[in-house]
């Protein structure tokens, strides 16, 4: 089957399962665990997401107390986050990177393996906890003392699991950022490289910046609880806020940690089937730069309700709507990559194009939520739940979906169903919709988040948005099945697997060989994947 | 094609939000100018959203349907355009800004420092309560989830709640205020942190251990306004709603007075009795 991987000589695969897959320090099989792992906990945080909208299917209290729900919605969110969309993005960098610079591998592939090996663990740890004496964290994601401090002694376990996938996380972006920098191939400068690698670059350095910060909240939480410090308690003269301030400063810039790379991932897919050079590539990569930028000053948004002095409020307010501006440049120029095109809609390009216009659904309702005056209403109902899934699901989590379409013939070697692949797409789309569009109208009539029963009034919307919602999971165990499918055979993928497909990694055969760019390539114009911008 | 058709749908929605009402799909416009205020940005810049949707998701659909290979489309090749470029970082400053200067009118009507209050009413969050103190007229009390909504909302009580007046959204004792008052509200917790909010006065406010937040309202008609805790405090955060009886400042006074009468009533009492 690897008879075409021969090109550059040799296919060493390790041969045992431990040596190949424990041991390994090659960035396509890391690439791969990544992504697998990173499927499992989707699954998983999936299956927590409906037990949340079985409870909440109709009024009254039918399943699960409430002290478990609250765990259920804090866990749903911390394994989407940290164990689904995070590690499909490093998965995808740890496949892509390398051969769209030109590089043999990571620049620390010892490392890599670390990273990855961390995440098993931690995730083990963290839903150990469910099952531990007092139960899971149950204060929401964001873990605000007092609250999360009342939680038993497992509390401990699911700490140090966030400061063992913070270290993951750092690790991972310290590889990104070596392996950019110091592997391209001769001729592969900055602004010659593909989208997805400059975001990545961007990504990175916000993960290396906030990932502390966040490993500094929650240690300060931990000793908050077991070690009598004050940081957070008024009455030994700390301040609960003041860990809300620590959060968010982590916390947005994760926000954009998980959209970024997602912007990346669309840049390559809407030239590939427009058969068009994407629209600005340099406005896009200045456009990035700025979110990245902006998203350090922002973070007091989360927090209008606290009680801010006016002069803050409307900072936060201002900083947030500048972000609306390097946003629409990304979607103008989005518009403009498909504007006169010759465009072809295979699965990945459904997904991408699902991903601009949802996205900017949940862009507008992000704006709504900036405005600060309109956000004392908006704040802590199922109005923002609708806005961050808008941003992360047919987001974040829409990306993930079409760069796996768009890539699994060059992972595989085999094209996968299309016709399953575009049943997805609209199953998926339409479910998502019937999700989370009715939430915007619970938030507005004043149904507050994370709570699992509710007034009669909201009955008929959540019934509907529980059925989308049954509906998505369903799709997704879908997706399950034509990814599992396309493993295991298909029509034979060629090298350049998509008519527009431009860029290095679709000059190396499908599947990639185990080891690829041993020698730098030479680096030819038609090989570059933006080529326009070569002035 | 969809998400356009949904948008139209929406905005059509909107715009009979009369006939709606009763499905709750849109903000109210309140009893207050603060909740006015919301309603009125929030109308605003929904529209203008709906307004940019429409434009730029019907380039896309239009470019989607013109544009396809199957029809034939040669693809063009440019790759960019510096005016297209500043036209678009340009425009959407102008519109951001036309947003930002009611949001900064509203912002400073609502943090405006008042001096003069004529009821004080201290509001301290507590798992899973509301006691408020009416800090002038020496009344407390605790406010609690009323008690046929707490029975039919345990874990497989089988009842319905459809059967229950107001399920969720009762308590047994509300909070009485006068309408046309400036009321100033002193906002605490005891344990961990709520939100009190009121969607008809406009705004939620946290209640933090330790810290004392304030807030203000001026309530323009009598009527019973309910709401509920905003920020998650535990397991019974849905559980702990807030209601509010504004009444005619007469009807206030002789409220007042009976209460400071009778002292059993309401009176805040040892909070072990309910569950």
């Amino acid at each position: 089957m690897s008879s075409v991987a021969h090109a550059e000589g040799h296919d060493h695969k390790p041969e045992g399962f431990l040596d190949r897959w424990l041991f390994t320090t090659n960035h396509k099989d890391i690439g791969t665990l990544y992504l697998v792992f990173s499927l499992t906990m989707f699954i998983i945080g999936g299956a927590m997401a409906m037990v949340i909208r079985a409870e909440l299917f109709m009024p009254g209290m039918q399943l699960v107390d409430p002290a478990f729900f609250n765990q259920m919605t804090t866990m749903h969110a911390l394994i989407m986050v940290f164990g689904a969309v995070m590690p499909a993005f490093v998965g995808l960098a740890n496949w892509m990177i390398p051969m769209m610079v030109g590089a043999p591998d990571m620049a620390l592939p010892r490392m890599n393996n670390w990273s990855f090996w961390i995440l098993p663990f931690a995730f083990t740890m963290l839903l150990s906890t469910l099952f531990m004496d007092g139960g899971a964290p149950a204060a929401g994601w964001t873990l605000y003392p007092p609250l999360v401090l009342q939680g038993g002694n497992s509390f401990a376990f699911a700490i140090f699991a966030v400061h063992l996938l913070g270290i993951s996380s750092i690790m991972g972006a310290i590889n990104i950022i070596a392996t950019i920098l110091n592997m391209r191939a001769p001729g592969m400068n900055l602004l010659n490289m593909p989208l997805f690698v400059w975001t990545w670059l961007i990504t990175a350095f916000l993960l290396i910046a906030v990932m502390p910060v966040l490993a500094g909240g929650v240690t300060m939480l931990l000793t908050d609880k077991f070690f009598g410090t004050s940081f957070f308690n008024a009455a030994g003269g700390g301040d609960p806020v003041m860990y809300q301030h620590i959060f968010w400063f982590f916390g947005h810039p994760e926000v954009y940690i998980m959209i970024l790379p997602a912007f990346g991932v669309v840049s390559e897919i809407l030239p590939t089937f427009s058969r068009k050079p994407l629209f600005g590539y340099t406005s896009m990569v200045y456009a990035s730069a700025s979110i990245a930028f902006l998203s350090f000053i922002v973070w007091s948004h989360h927090m209008f309700t606290v009680g801010m002095p006016l002069g803050g409020e409307l900072f936060f307010m201002y900083a947030t709507m500048v972000i609306a501006v390097p946003t629409g440049v990304k979607i103008f120029n989005w518009v403009a990559t498909m504007w006169k095109g010759a465009m072809t809609f295979e699965t990945p390009m459904l997904f991408a194009v699902g991903f601009v216009i949802m996205f900017t659904i949940g862009g507008f309702s992000g704006l709504m939520l900036a405005i600060a005056p309109a956000d004392f209403q908006y704040h802590d109902t199922y109005f923002v739940v609708a806005h961050f899934h808008y941003v992360l699901v047919t987001g974040a989590v829409y990306a993930i979906m079409a760069g796996v379409y768009y890539w699994l013939p060059k992972w595989t070697g085999h094209m996968y169903d299309e016709r399953l692949g575009k049943i997805h797409f609209w199953w998926s789309t339409i479910a998502v919709n019937v999700l989370f569009f009715p939430q915007h109208f619970l938030g507005l009539a004043g149904m507050p988040r994370r709570i699992p029963d509710y007034s009669v009034q909201f009955a008929e919307f959540n019934m509907i948005s529980s059925i989308g919602g049954f509906a998505f999971g369903l799709a997704q165990i879908f997706f399950v099945y034509i990814v599992w499918k396309t493993v295991k055979g298909g029509k034979p993928a060629e090298a350049r697997a998509w008519e527009g497909a431009k860029g290095l990694e679709w000059t190396v055969p499908s599947p990639a060989p185990h080891h690829t760019f041993e020698t730098p390539p030479e680096i030819k114009p038609d090989m570059i994947a933006h080529p326009s911008n070569a002035h | 094609m969809k998400n356009l058709k949904m948008m139209a749908a929406l905005g059509l929605l909107l715009a009979s939000t009369g006939a709606w009402a009763e499905y709750g799909l849109n903000m109210t416009p309140g009893v207050t100018e603060f909740s006015q205020i919301a309603y009125g940005l929030h109308m605003k810049i929904l529209w203008i959203c709906v307004a940019i949707g429409v434009l730029v998701f019907g380039v896309m659909i239009y470019s989607m349907i013109a544009h396809r290979k199957s029809k034939g489309a040669q693809p063009a090749q440019f790759s960019h355009s510096t005016t297209a470029e500043i036209v678009w970082t340009i425009i959407p400053i102008l519109i951001l800004v036309y947003m930002a200067y009611p949001a900064t009118k509203a912002l400073i009507t609502m943090e405006a420092p008042r001096d003069k209050a004529d009821l004080i009413v201290k509001v301290t969050g507590f798992q899973w309560r509301w006691r408020y103190d009416y800090l002038n007229e020496d009344v407390s009390f605790i406010s609690s989830l009323d008690a046929e909504s707490n029975r039919v909302r345990q874990l497989k009580s089988g009842e319905d709640p459809s059967q229950v007046k107001d399920y969720l959204l009762n308590v047994d004792h509300p909070l009485v205020l006068p309408v046309g008052k400036q009321v100033k509200f002193l906002l605490t917790a005891d344990d961990v942190i709520h939100s009190w909010w009121v969607p008809a006065l406009g705004w939620k406010r946290d209640a933090i251990p330790g810290f004392v937040n304030e807030a203000w309202t001026k309530i323009e008609k009598p009527g019973i306004y309910r709401g509920q805790c905003a920020e998650l405090c535990g397991r019974d955060h849905g559980f702990m709603p807030i209601v509010i009886k504004a009444v005619t400042p007469e009807e206030f006074e002789a409220w007042v007075a009976e209460q400071k009468k009778s002292a059993v009533a309401g009176r805040v009492q040892p909070i072990a009795d309910q569950s």
